[in-house]
This record gives structure tokens, sequence and C-alpha cells, in this order.
């Protein structure tokens, strides 16, 4: 009943997302104000039938109600009570819902935050979400419907053991909040162009949204990555495959589109560019999101193999993506540029970045797409794969990295480089230092290795002058600069940290790249191997039997200079319903390295093959992405954030009272 | 896809029979040449993992294949060439640079390209407008800015 209850709930929020597609846009043809209003309520509405029915799909998951076609594909009845709750959304159609979830989420948001907005501008900014929550919800109803019933079995099929992870609880969701977050900015880009109106109130209400959705993706990117590295087995954090490189393509847009909007909100120029960022980083999201769920970019063949979903999923990207860059080319020439700038100042640094990331962005899309359009045409295949990603797009990230720390410092309209320059001879010099003494330790090691290293350490001490800058350390006494630290806007602390956690990222990725050591031994019992300044001893099986899986394990003590520092416990799971195996990485953190331990194979004679890494700085990958993450926060805490919305409403208030 | 390559490489090995099962030994700096090599191999049957990233049989097998080339001293170059001619470019992770592949290799530079050339034009057609301005104020301008700072005009 709860279920049918629950496709019933579906099909009420499709009906509403029809009808707010429609009735608001009336409203803003004919200057209804009560048409216009209606999105207010439609949008809350949705919101509740999209939630029950999520949460009736997750109450069948979470009892285990195998007459439920979803629920018996993808869930077993003696799996952890967790791992039932998120498997639903660990499969095709729960995946959609969730995603349907979030667009109502961000759509309720814009009705409820949104009060201070124009009249018109919110009606068509709700107009436009209503469109792709019909358009999402009919493609649920149509062709991947949850609520789907079947005759009752007695046991499920089983999650994907690699999805049996806390990993399902938070990555998924957090990516979703990121994608589905720049659909507002989206909408709001459609409905500036369906107005043909565009100012700096406009950015100052997107910038926020867009910084949501990057801090979300950050994240959801930086846990989908640990979770791979945990979790595959194999040690690696980030493969350059095609379903990440979907995740990363609005990552890297979203970040332009975030410098870019800044300079429309300050300075009313680069509009027409920001307004197609917009659109394009959303379009990605969808890109990336559909292209991975109808598994186009694994290969063409599993398109073919689901006609009706894929073909749909085509005619939304081609309404969506084409529709709103047609609408670009049609209204983009009635928006007024403003804001003249000097090629350097700080809106040619934020230019500088938004052509880099964009190129960047460009590359990944090409090199994702290649083999797929290149095998459609030729019958022939080709890899792209990570050696080729690693260096195009390395070599066009270089110049952004080394401009990171000049742009904060820039003035608006003309810069003085020569100036700036000067600020930044504390940061060069300890750049300079760090890759030389990085050079003479290795010896002939990667000569790359200390040039990246010393990259990052001028992102980590560069990113930091602007704060030393305006807090005037050294002209005005210690006192009155950190009183000034403190009385900066938090957007410029924000600045800095988010600076700063790409410069602790990247030292991370070069780390380990140039310095990961790798052995692999077969093994005996109270054997002992030696894996750079740790001596491993093989201590024997343990074999277990988990709820839905037999696991078998073998004991490692980990030693340096002779002493115990660690079990090392790594193993094998096999889940029988699904006939999967998958390895159980051990992992122990030593300061920000990480010593990591997988089981290979069961040879003849009781010896058994393990494969150590050790992993130096690897967990200042993740660190800085965290970095990043709260600085993002911190920028939404921002005074200007908190207070100005609210006061603006009051203003606005007033006026109508008196206008009445 | 599968032109069963498991068969065909079980084969090769087969053939080659001087080859040990387990892990083959080189010489350090040949096996971090390999290991490097590895990198850039695909593992044929898994969905984007390099040779050195996989457990699968086929990886392994490749991996031994490698080696047994580099100890009868081929250059990385023939060891590609040699994989090409048996499983075609798929299993390049890094390809080749041909014509085929222009669009590829060439897409970031012509990018950075395009987009420099968008911001200079851009940035030309600003300056431009700038110095077109017409700064000085009409009649109707100046007797609005009479008004605002109160001066009386006549």
């Amino acid at each position: 009943m709860i279920v049918e209850l629950g496709h019933f709930a579906l099909v009420l929020a499709f009906s509403l997302a029809v009808l707010q597609s429609v009735l608001p846009l009336w409203g803003t043809v004919s200057n209804n104000n009560r048409l216009m209003a209606t999105a207010d309520t439609s949008s809350i509405g949705i919101l509740f039938f999209v939630t029950a029915a999520f949460a009736s799909l997750m109450w069948s998951y979470a009892v285990s109600d195998f007459s439920v076609v979803n629920v018996w594909q993808n869930s077993h009845s003696q799996m952890p009570f967790l791992y039932k709750l998120t498997g639903t959304w660990g499969n095709h159609e729960g995946s959609m819902l969730l995603w349907v979830f979030i667009l109502a989420l961000f759509a309720a948001a814009v009705s409820m935050f949104g009060a201070n907005l124009p009249n018109k501008l919110r009606a068509n900014v709700q107009v436009v979400q209503a469109w792709m929550l019909a358009t999402f919800l009919l493609f649920i109803l149509v062709t991947s419907n949850p609520f789907a019933r079947q005759p009752a079995a007695v046991e499920g099929q089983d999650l994907n053991p690699i999805l049996q992870d806390i990993g399902l609880a938070i990555h998924p969701p957090m990516l979703y909040l990121g994608y589905v977050g720049f659909s507002i900015t989206f909408a709001f880009a459609i409905a500036a162009l369906m107005e043909g109106r565009l100012d700096s109130a406009w950015a100052r209400w997107v910038r926020p949204w867009a910084m949501i959705a990057w801090t979300f993706l950050t994240a959801g990117i930086a846990m989908g990555s640990y979770w791979a590295y945990y979790e595959l087995g194999w040690g690696g954090w980030w493969f350059w495959d095609p379903v990440e490189n979907a995740s990363f393509l609005p990552w890297l847009s979203g970040t332009a589109l975030l410098h870019s909007a800044l300079v429309m909100e300050k300075r009313d120029a680069l509009k027409i560019w920001t307004v197609l960022l917009a659109i394009l980083t959303f379009s990605l999201s969808l890109l990336g999101t559909f292209l991975v769920r109808s598994g186009v970019l694994t290969s063409v063949h599993t398109f073919a193999s689901d006609p009706s979903r894929g073909l749909f999923i085509l005619a939304i990207l081609c309404a969506f993506v084409g529709g709103a860059l047609f609408l670009f080319v049609l209204r983009s020439s009635k928006l007024e540029e403003g804001g003249l700038f000097a090629p350097v100042s700080r809106e040619g640094a934020l230019v500088f970045n938004n052509v880099i990331l964009s190129a960047a962005a460009a590359t990944v899309l090409i090199g994702t797409l290649y083999p797929v359009i290149y095998e459609a045409i030729t019958d022939d295949k080709i890899s792209v794969g990570a050696p080729f990603f690693n260096l195009s797009f390395g070599l066009v990230m270089i110049p952004l990295l080394i401009a990171i720390p000049f742009g904060p410092l820039l003035s608006w309209k003309r810069g003085d480089l020569l100036g700036i320059g000067q600020r930044l001879l504390f940061a060069l010099g300890v750049a300079i230092a760090a890759t030389i003494a990085i050079g003479v330790s290795i010896e002939g090691g990667p000569w790359l290795a200390p040039i990246g290293i010393g990259l990052s350490v001028w992102l980590m001490v560069g990113s930091f002058a602007e704060l030393v800058q305006r807090a005037g350390f050294r002209k005005v006494d210690f006192s009155t600069s950190i009183r000034r630290l403190k009385g900066l806007p938090r957007s410029v602390w924000s600045t800095a940290f988010a600076h700063f956690g790409i410069g602790v990222t990247l030292f991370g990725i070069v780390a380990v790249t140039a310095f990961e050591t790798e052995t692999i031994a077969s093994m005996k019992p109270d054997q002992t191997v030696q894996s750079g300044k740790f001596v491993l001893r093989y201590d024997g099986d343990i074999s277990t039997v988990g709820p839905n899986y037999s696991e078998r394990g073998a004991n490692f003590s980990i030693l340096r200079d002779g002493e115990l520092v660690g079990v090392a416990r790594p193993s094998k799971r096999f889940f029988p319903a699904r006939q999967m195996p998958t390895s159980e990485a051990s992992i122990h953190t030593f300061g920000f390295s990480q010593l990591y331990v997988a089981l290979g194979d069961v040879e003849e004679g009781g010896a058994v093959t393990v494969r150590i890494w050790w992993k130096p700085f690897i967990t200042l990958i993740w660190l800085g992405c965290v970095v990043m993450v709260i600085a993002g926060s911190f920028s939404l805490s921002d005074r200007r954030l908190r207070i100005g919305a609210p006061q603006k409403r009051k203003k606005k208030k007033k006026g109508e009272s008196v206008a009445a | 896809m599968l032109r069963s390559p498991q068969l065909f490489i079980s084969l090769f090995v087969f053939l080659m029979s001087s080859v040990a099962w387990g892990q083959q030994r080189l010489p350090v700096e040949m096996e971090d040449r390999a290991r490097l090599l590895f990198l850039e191999l695909r593992c044929v049957v898994c969905q984007n993992q390099s040779i050195g990233d996989s457990d699968a049989d086929v990886a392994k097998d490749l991996r031994e294949i490698v080696r047994e080339q580099m100890i009868q001293g081929k250059t990385n170059q023939e060891i590609r060439d040699f994989l090409v001619i048996r499983y075609g470019e798929f299993i390049l992770l890094k390809p080749v640079f041909a014509w085929h592949t222009v669009l590829l290799w060439g897409a970031p530079l012509f990018l950075l390209l395009i987009g420099g050339v968008l911001v200079w034009r851009a940035g030309r057609g600003r300056t431009n407008r700038l110095s077109s301005i017409d700064t000085s104020l009409s009649d109707q301008e100046k007797a609005e800015l009479d008004q605002i700072i109160g001066r009386e005009t006549n």
C-alpha cells in the first residue's frame, strides 16, 4: 500500500509540476501577480509529494519488500540496516528519484528564500525549474519507475558489494546536491534571458547559490575519490574514469562561474559570459549524470541496449541544452555590458582564470567523449586514459596555478603587476627554497617533483598575501594588524583559504605521484618483507563469515625500527548472492602519509601475495578539499549575505506599504 | 569487442613457456621501467584500469609479456608496437599522436588560442568603445545637470 502511495505521490508531483510550468508563465505575460504567486505554493507541494515518494521507496528498502522489483534487484534481507537504507539510491531508478528530490528541494528553496526577488524574475525562475521537474518526473514515471511490483520473492539479489559501504550514504547525496544545485543558476540564467534583463542584483543572488552547489560538489568529488581509494583496493585515488570526469566537468565550469559572477557582481562586466557559464555548468551536470546513468560513457552499446531510456535522455539533453543555448544566442545581445577594465586588473585576472578553466574543462570533455565518437564514426576502438589527461590537463592548468596568488592582490579596473610582484617576494622565496631543498634531497629522482612541490608551496604561502597586505603587517603595529584581520570581510578569508586548499591538494598529488613506493611480495607465515621504513611480518590467516559475505583475511604486524606500530588486516570478501569478490585494503595513517596494504591471491603452499604501498602525504589531497569546502561554507556566512538580504526585503516591504 | 583476448594470451604465454608463471624478477632499473610502462597499457577486459593496477589474469599475463620483451632488449616503443598489432590501439591509454587523434591532442592548445583571441578581441572592442564614447554632455543633459546642482539656467 505504501509503495502504491509513493507511486501516486510521484504522479501528483508531476501534475503540479505541469501546472507550475504554465500558470506563472501566463502570469508574467499577463502581468497577473496572483498567477505568478501560485508557483510559491506549488513548488512546496511538489517537494512534499516527491519527499513522500522518496520516503516510501526508502521504507520498502528498510523492510526488504521484495515484491518491489527495484528492491528485489538491489537489496538483501541480511544486509546491515544502513546499507538497506542507502541501497535506495544505489541503482538507476532510486538515484534518479534522489536526483529529482534534490531538484524539488532547490525549487522550493527559491520559493522560501526568494521573497526579495522581483516578482517577474522569481516567477520565471520557478517556471524553468518546473519544466525541469516535470521532464524528469515524466522520465522516472515512463522509463524508470522504482515502484513496479512483481510476485513477492523470498530473497533479494543483493546490492553491488562495492556499494555496501558508508561511502554510499554520503557520496551520492553530496554529489547530487552539487550537480543539481547548479540547476538554480541555470534557471536564473534562463529567466534573465527570457526577461532580457540582467543586473548586478542578479549576480548577488546567483553567486551564493553557485557557492552552495560548488561546495557540495567539491565535498562530493573528494569523498568519491577517497571512497574509490580505500574501497577498490589498488591504491589509486583518481582514475580519469569517464564517470569521474563527468563530475569533474561541472566542477571546473562551476569554479569558473563563481569567479565570473564575482566580476559581474562587483563591476557589472562579463554579464553575457556569466550567463553562458551558468547554462554550461548545469548542462555539463546534465550531460554527466545522464551519460553515466545511460551507460553511454562506458560503451556505446549499453546505450543501444535500452533504447527507450537512452532516447528519452537524449531528448531531454537536446531540449534543455539546445533550447538554453538557442535562447542565449537569440537574447544575449540584449544584455548590456558595463564595467571597463585594463588587461592587468582584477577583472583581467578573473578572465584569465575563466579562459584556462574553460579550456581545461573542454580538454577533459573532449578526452572523455573522443573514444565514444571515434568508435561511432570508424567502428575502431581507441583509449584515452590517465596518461593523456595528466599531460594535457596538467599543462593547461599550470599557468593558472602560477597566477592564483596574483589575482586577489590586483586592484579592480587597473592593477600594478610589479608592485604585486614585490608583495609576493616572500612566497616566491619560500617556494624556491622548498624546490631546492627537495631537489637536493632526492638526488637525481624525478626532476618534476621539486618543481611541483615548489609550485604548491608558492600557492599555499602566496594565498595569504592578500591577508598580510590588508592587515598591514610591519606597517602598523601588531595589535592594529590583528584588529584589521578580524575586521576583514569573510569572503577575503575564504578566498585565501580556498586557494590555500588548492595548494595543499597539489602538494599531496605531487608528493604521492613522485615518491610513492610499491612492494609486491609473496609471503608464508612468519616471513617478513621490507617496505620503505617499515617491516611487515605475516602472522597468518583468519577466515570469518559476515552477514551476507564470507571473508578471508590475513594478519600482518607492522614494525618500525623493530617496534610494533600497528596490525594490518587486509582481506578479500566474497558475496555469494552476486558471485562477486571485493578487496578490503588495510590502511594505516602516519602523520599525513599512509601505509596501504592489499591482499592478493593465495598461492600453492599457503603463501599469499600482498601489495604494500607507502603513500607519502596522500591525505593532503583530501584535506586540501576539506579546506576548500570549509572556505566555501565560510564565504556563505559572510555578513553581506546574512544581513544584506533580509534588510533589502524590509525596505521593499516598506515601499510596498507606502504604495498601498 | 571481446575477440577472445584471453584465449589469445594464454596461447601466447603457452608458446613462450620459458616464462615462469610467477612474478618474474627483472633487474631493478628494468623493473622500474616496466612499471611505468604498465601504467600506459590498458587491461583490455577491465573498466578503465591499467595493467599495472589490475588484478585480472589478463593483466598479469600482459605484465609478463612486457617483462619478457624487456629482457629481450626491446625498447618501450617496440613493446607498444608489438601490443598494438595484437590488441589494437585500444590497449594504449595514452593515444598515439597521428591524424586520427590530432583533434584530441590539439584541442587544449587550440582552445587556449581561441580563448586568447576572443579575449583580445573583446578587450580591443572595449577600448574602441571607450575611445568612441562621446563624453561631452548634450544640451539636455547640461540642462538636467544644472537643475540638479541647483543652478538657475538664465
